[in-house]
């Protein structure tokens, strides 16, 4: 299988591969261990004026090394910690923060050049052979530990007395439980919490810009307004929780546009609400394109069709949107008609 | 020359070869491409929107139709507004040039007095939103922390939360907001170009548009403060991680090359 | 009186040093002196990529130091503030304490920000650094007997320290980390059955509720560094007790190391490369912004950026989490959500596989010696095709786990990015075993080559009657050596089917499933035997050749 057409190992002329250790095949294995070439001295093992240039260098970088020590406590000093200085082609960066980082990483990789240097060119490189040892035990310490502990256990009386083994295994086994037990007031029981979200009969709709009740004439074709419900205050304790579940993406569309009934049955004159909470695994959806009608979530690329009834287009949620049935009250704002129909947000077990 | 040609059975040969060729060819087209110009029937003595009129019969009738009833090609102008042709001329967007899945940002070739009448013309057509003025875009005295808690409502989720743009569906985008003029994001904003909704004043005061801008003003511009370093593109963790593995963990692998190479002996052998 | 302690030995008198009496002191309460003969002078091979575990030790060292400076300002409470701090854009701005304290260790603490930056990228460094590690102890076979539970506790070392980032991170209650917290809230939601109570017990109630912070920060600073301590200790322990690996070489074998002794040499070199490795961990920390938290925002449930991406080590279950098709099966008034389920799940049996390999591949080798020179990747190439296979997956999830972020700067739509990988997740790995496993059979015939006929000069030699040929240059001893010093095992042979007596054997389905494994390892289409000393012989003496 040689494509090189004819190699030939002509002496003459060969450029000769220099190595005088041990290239010459022994006669015996060619391919045997040649062994530990011999040792190869430095320019700095021979000459004392290397080895003199050498520790200069050493010594010069644990110097620049002090140096950027110096330099770190004289920035920690001089800059404030609010300064902002343009530094090409970095940009406008914290002044004390550059400046802390590069004499810091100075004073740190010079001692770190200096001792590998010093290693390199000073210390002795003769490379040495240690002995490895088997890591199992011989025979006769394995007899050893095996009479040990043949002794010992007959002395336990544990395989004979079954009665002490099988009733401490029973303790031994059940006392871990006690420790799981008091895990339990880590938190609540799920119950029937994921089901219900803060959204009621009657409650109006409030713009999240605003803080004002979102009104029909408000909301355009083609906008997009985010809404939650009255009555919840970003100063609340739960607030985080209940918005979580809450939050709301309110969209117009033209009620020709609208395919699936019950979406356009469930709006208001082409209004249409959505849970914001992507039914994957949670993150808020609201990237609404406007010409398509589709909203997709960043986090996974979920989308959905917001012309027919939220459905899945592509991605990884398993179901659509679930829609907050809404209309007006007597004073002209949009009130939602009851809470979600289905749990809103990712699945979970319990979901039906 | 002899080093040359004894390197040229190098492994690495090839990739430089064609390093050098994509670089060549790249450049020759990025220096030599053609550019558009605008090009208008000019008549010294007409109003605005006659003026607008005969700009739009030659740049933009093609596509939307002779009186901007729209066709095929491009959507009805009716009720677009003033607003609208201001930000789709004035960035570029308008005249389209290619087809895809947006109409990208270019190089405006309309002088702002142009682009005024083009706007007067199309608002005769319909009535829209109109042109912004200075009071309501300007983020002069306007609540930068506010303005930060509504984009992060109602924008970061397209834009990136420093407005550096992000991804849509089907090789659509968002774009960046960095270099875009106050005047030009208030009528985004207000006119929801192609996919991007709108947020009219009626869900979004004027006012609170203007803090959307100072906010960014704040965090988005070339002068805009980024005190741990390079923002390496204020992308996130993917960036960050790129640059982890190639600067961060590629320098300390060449620094144990380093330390463990084989140290230089007295006579080469 | 009788003794009964032993005297005291002979001793030649109070050592006049101060070091040495220190010493001898020490080693009198200690027994110190019995330790330092064996380990004082102990032999370490040299070989750049055996300092890649020095960097995932020096980078969690690093950790450590500059995460108990953050413990001394941070504050892991999810009260909520409103903030009055020095940072403008989120003057008045209602946030948890966790992130406020955070603006104030990146905004008002001198050298804060560069401890907080130090800290991630170090992170980053130390999981980076454990993947490429444990690529190279793979690729070079170094966890086969003795070192298999070494491999165990790296490997958990690895799997720890992912979720010591994760929990991390997660510290300052930001918008992206906040917004990656709901989605792990939401895998364990999908688990059947048990899911909406360990979601309760987590977080003390639904999502987010109060007390996350403060439970991620008890992991994430005792918890879990701790176990981590243990098994670098344990990790190392073995190193010095098993000594290290070595590549075959010159004077190298089974039976010795050879290297440099570690005093002084290595306490110089690897004492130093701590300083190397901090210095550039600091030089990064100085000029690059890591996870600059201010410009996110505080979390909010019902806010999220584009790019939500966590940190590049939990990209690849990112990427899973992407590509998924939304699998539901509803049934008798419950659902199984499959297509977050199924992602949780083939994260950790990935692992699970990566950890289990050695004894695999023990098993279906029937290998039982003990292995200390390293393999060349070349020469086995099955066990690098697998390498590259799972290197292969693990990067198309990365892909899949940024896909917004590549469809943005490649100007792409991320709906064919995801289906790219959603293909590429069960081709890509195939094609490039293949490649693999052909490259390394390429190699391995070019070695064979290299052997029997020398190396080629690329000087080309015109003889006295004309002809041109390529001069090659044998190889010497040494390097004739390495290239066939490699052990060529043959496939296990499951043995006659009938025996000696004429009974019929037969081999049950595990032994038959490892005798194919076997082939397939060892067979004539997995290795290019190596040249035999009669080859070479024959092909040097000069006979039958021009």
């Amino acid at each position: 299988m040689s494509e090189t057409g004819s190699q030939n190992h002509v002496p003459e002329n060969l450029p000769e591969h220099g190595s005088a250790h041990g290239s010459a095949p022994a006669t015996a294995d060619p391919f045997a261990n040649p062994g530990l070439p011999p040792h190869e001295p430095r320019r700095q093992d021979i000459d004392e004026k290397a080895a003199k240039h050498s520790e200069r260098v050493v010594a010069g970088l644990f110097t620049l090394s002090m140096l950027g020590t110096l330099g770190f406590i004289a920035s920690f000093v001089i800059f404030p910690v609010d300064k902002i200085v343009y530094i090409f082609p970095v940009g406008h960066v914290s002044a004390l923060n550059f400046s802390l980082g590069l004499t810091l990483a100075v004073a740190l990789f010079c001692i770190g050049a200096g001792a590998v240097h010093w290693a390199r060119t000073l210390m002795s490189d003769e490379e040495v052979a240690d002995d490895r040892h088997r890591v199992d035990a011989d025979d006769e310490l394995r007899e050893n530990v095996r009479q040990q502990w043949i002794t010992g256990a007959k002395e336990s009386g544990f395989g004979r007395r079954r009665l002490i083994r099988n009733t401490m295994f029973g303790a031994l086994g059940m006392v871990p439980l006690a420790g799981l037990l008091v895990l339990r007031d880590l938190g609540p029981l799920p119950e029937k919490k994921l089901d219900h979200t803060a959204w009621q009969k009657g409650k109006e709709l409030i713009n999240t810009n605003t803080n004002q009740p979102l009104r029909p004439e408000d909301v355009a074709v083609g906008s997009l307004t985010f809404a939650q419900p009255a009555g919840l205050n970003e100063a609340d304790d739960d607030f985080q929780t209940q918005i979580a579940k809450a939050a709301l993406m309110v969209v117009r569309l033209k009620p020709e546009d609208i395919k699936d009934k019950r979406e356009r049955e469930w709006g208001h004159e082409g209004i249409v609400a959505f849970s914001k909470i992507c039914t994957h695994v949670g993150c808020p959806i609201s990237l609404y394109e406007q010409q398509t009608h589709h909203v997709l979530c960043p986090c996974h690329q979920s989308t959905f069709d917001l012309s027919d009834g939220a459905r899945v287009l592509f991605g990884p949620a398993g179901h659509p949107l679930p829609q907050l049935r809404i209309s007006v009250n007597d004073q002209g704002n949009l009130v939602a008609l009851g809470d979600f129909s289905e749990p809103v947000g990712p699945a979970f077990w319990e979901r039906s | 020359m002899k080093k040359l040609s004894a390197r040229r059975r190098h492994p690495l040969a090839a990739l430089v070869v064609l390093l050098f060729a994509l670089a060549a060819t790249g450049g020759l087209y990025a220096a030599l491409a053609p550019a558009p110009k605008a090009q208008a029937d000019d008549s010294s003595q007409s109003l605005a929107i006659e003026q607008g009129k005969k700009l739009y019969s030659v740049g933009c009738a093609s596509c939307h139709g002779a009186s901007g009833q729209g066709s095929h090609n491009g959507p009805t102008l009716v009720g677009v507004g003033s607003a609208a042709v201001d930000f789709q001329v004035g960035t570029g967007r308008m005249p389209a040039q290619q087809p895809g899945p947006q109409v990208v940002k270019k190089k405006n070739i309309y002088t702002q007095a142009q682009i005024d009448q083009l706007a007067a013309y199309i608002a005769s057509l319909g009535p829209g939103p109109s042109t912004p003025t200075k009071d309501q875009y300007s983020p002069a005295d306007a609540d930068v922390a506010h303005g930060g808690e509504l984009f992060r409502t109602n924008c970061s989720q397209c834009h990136n939360f420093v407005g550096k743009g992000g991804a849509l569906t089907h090789g659509k985008f968002a774009p960046s907001l960095k270099g875009v003029s106050a005047k030009h994001i208030y009528e985004a904003m207000q006119t929801g170009p192609q996919n991007m909704p709108s947020f009219p004043d009626t869900t979004m005061p004027s006012k609170d548009k203007a803090a959307i801008i100072a906010y960014l003003n704040a965090v988005d511009t070339a002068k805009s403060p980024n005190p741990g370093g390079f923002t390496l593109g204020s992308l996130g963790p993917v960036s960050e991680g790129l640059f982890a593995w190639v600067f961060g963990l590629g320098i300390l692998i060449a620094v144990s090359i380093w330390v463990a190479a084989r140290t230089t002996k007295a006579k080469k052998s | 009186m009788s003794t009964t302690t032993e005297e005291a030995p002979a001793r030649r008198g109070r050592p006049t040093n101060p070091g040495e009496r220190i010493a001898e002191w020490t080693d009198g309460r200690l027994g110190l002196y019995k330790l330092a003969k064996s380990n004082l002078r102990k032999i370490f091979p040299d070989h750049w990529s055996f300092m890649l575990g020095e960097v995932c030790l020096y980078s969690f060292v690093i950790l450590i130091l500059t995460g108990v400076y953050l413990t001394l300002f941070f504050h892991p409470s999810m009260n909520e503030v409103v903030y009055h701090g020095s940072y403008t854009p989120l003057q008045g701005v209602r946030m948890s304490e966790a992130y406020s304290s955070t603006l104030h260790i990146s905004f008002d603490v001198r050298g804060g920000l560069l401890v907080r930056q130090i800290h991630h990228w170090s992170a980053l460094i130390f999981i980076a650094a454990m993947i490429v590690h444990m690529m190279r102890v793979f690729f070079t076979g170094a966890f086969r007997k003795p070192r298999e539970i070494n491999w165990l506790f790296g490997w958990s070392l690895l799997f720890l320290g992912m979720f010591t980032g994760f929990t991390g991170y997660s510290l300052p209650d930001d918008l992206l980390s906040g917004t990656g917290v709901r989605f792990m809230e939401g895998a364990i939601l999908s688990v059947p059955i048990v899911g909406t109570y360990l979601s309760m017990f987590l977080f003390g109630g639904e999502f987010p509720g109060h007390d996350f912070v403060g439970r991620f920060y008890a992991v994430h600073i005792l918890l879990l560094p701790g176990l981590m301590a243990g098994l670098l200790v344990a990790h190392l322990i073995l190193v010095f007790f098993h000594k290290h690996t070595q590549f075959p070489g010159a004077g190298k074998t089974e039976e010795n190391v050879v290297g440099t002794p570690l005093l002084p040499i290595y306490m110089a070199k690897a004492g130093g490369f701590f300083f190397l490795v901090f210095g550039v961990i600091a030089a990064v920390a100085a000029v690059a912004t890591i996870n600059p938290i201010w410009e996110m925002g505080p979390y909010r449930p019902d806010q999220v950026s584009t790019g939500a991406q966590p940190d590049w080590y939990m990209g690849f279950s990112e990427g899973l989490i992407r590509v998924m098709p939304g699998w539901e099966i509803r049934a008798w008034g419950h659902t199984l959500v499959l297509g977050v389920f199924i992602p949780l799940m083939i994260f950790p049996l990935v692992m699970v596989s990566i950890a289990l390999y050695p004894f695999i591949e023990s098993w279906i080798t029937g290998d039982r010696r003990e292995h200390h020179l390293l393999d060349r990747p070349r020469n086995r190439p099955v066990r690098t095709g697998i390498g590259v296979a799972w290197l292969t997956l693990y990067f198309v999830l990365l892909i899949g786990g940024g896909n917004d972020i590549f469809a943005t700067h490649f100007h792409l739509s991320i709906n064919a990015i995801t289906w790219f990988v959603r293909v590429s997740f069960f081709v890509a790995p195939v094609i490039t075993y293949w490649v693999t496993k052909r490259i390394c059979l390429g190699l391995q015939r070019r070695d064979r080559e290299k052997v029997l006929h020398g190396r080629e000069t690329g000087i080309i030699k015109r003889l006295p009657h004309g002809e041109f040929i390529e001069v090659h240059e044998p190889l010497s001893q040494q390097q004739l050596h390495v290239l066939t010093a490699h052990a060529q095992p043959k496939p296990l042979d499951l043995g006659p089917e009938v025996d000696e007596n004429g009974v019929e054997r037969k081999a049950g389905p595990v032994a038959k499933i490892q005798a194919r494994m076997s082939r397939n390892w060892y067979g004539d289409h997995s290795q290019i035997p190596k040249p035999t000393v009669e080859e070479y012989e024959e092909i040097t003496s000069g006979h039958g050749h021009h």
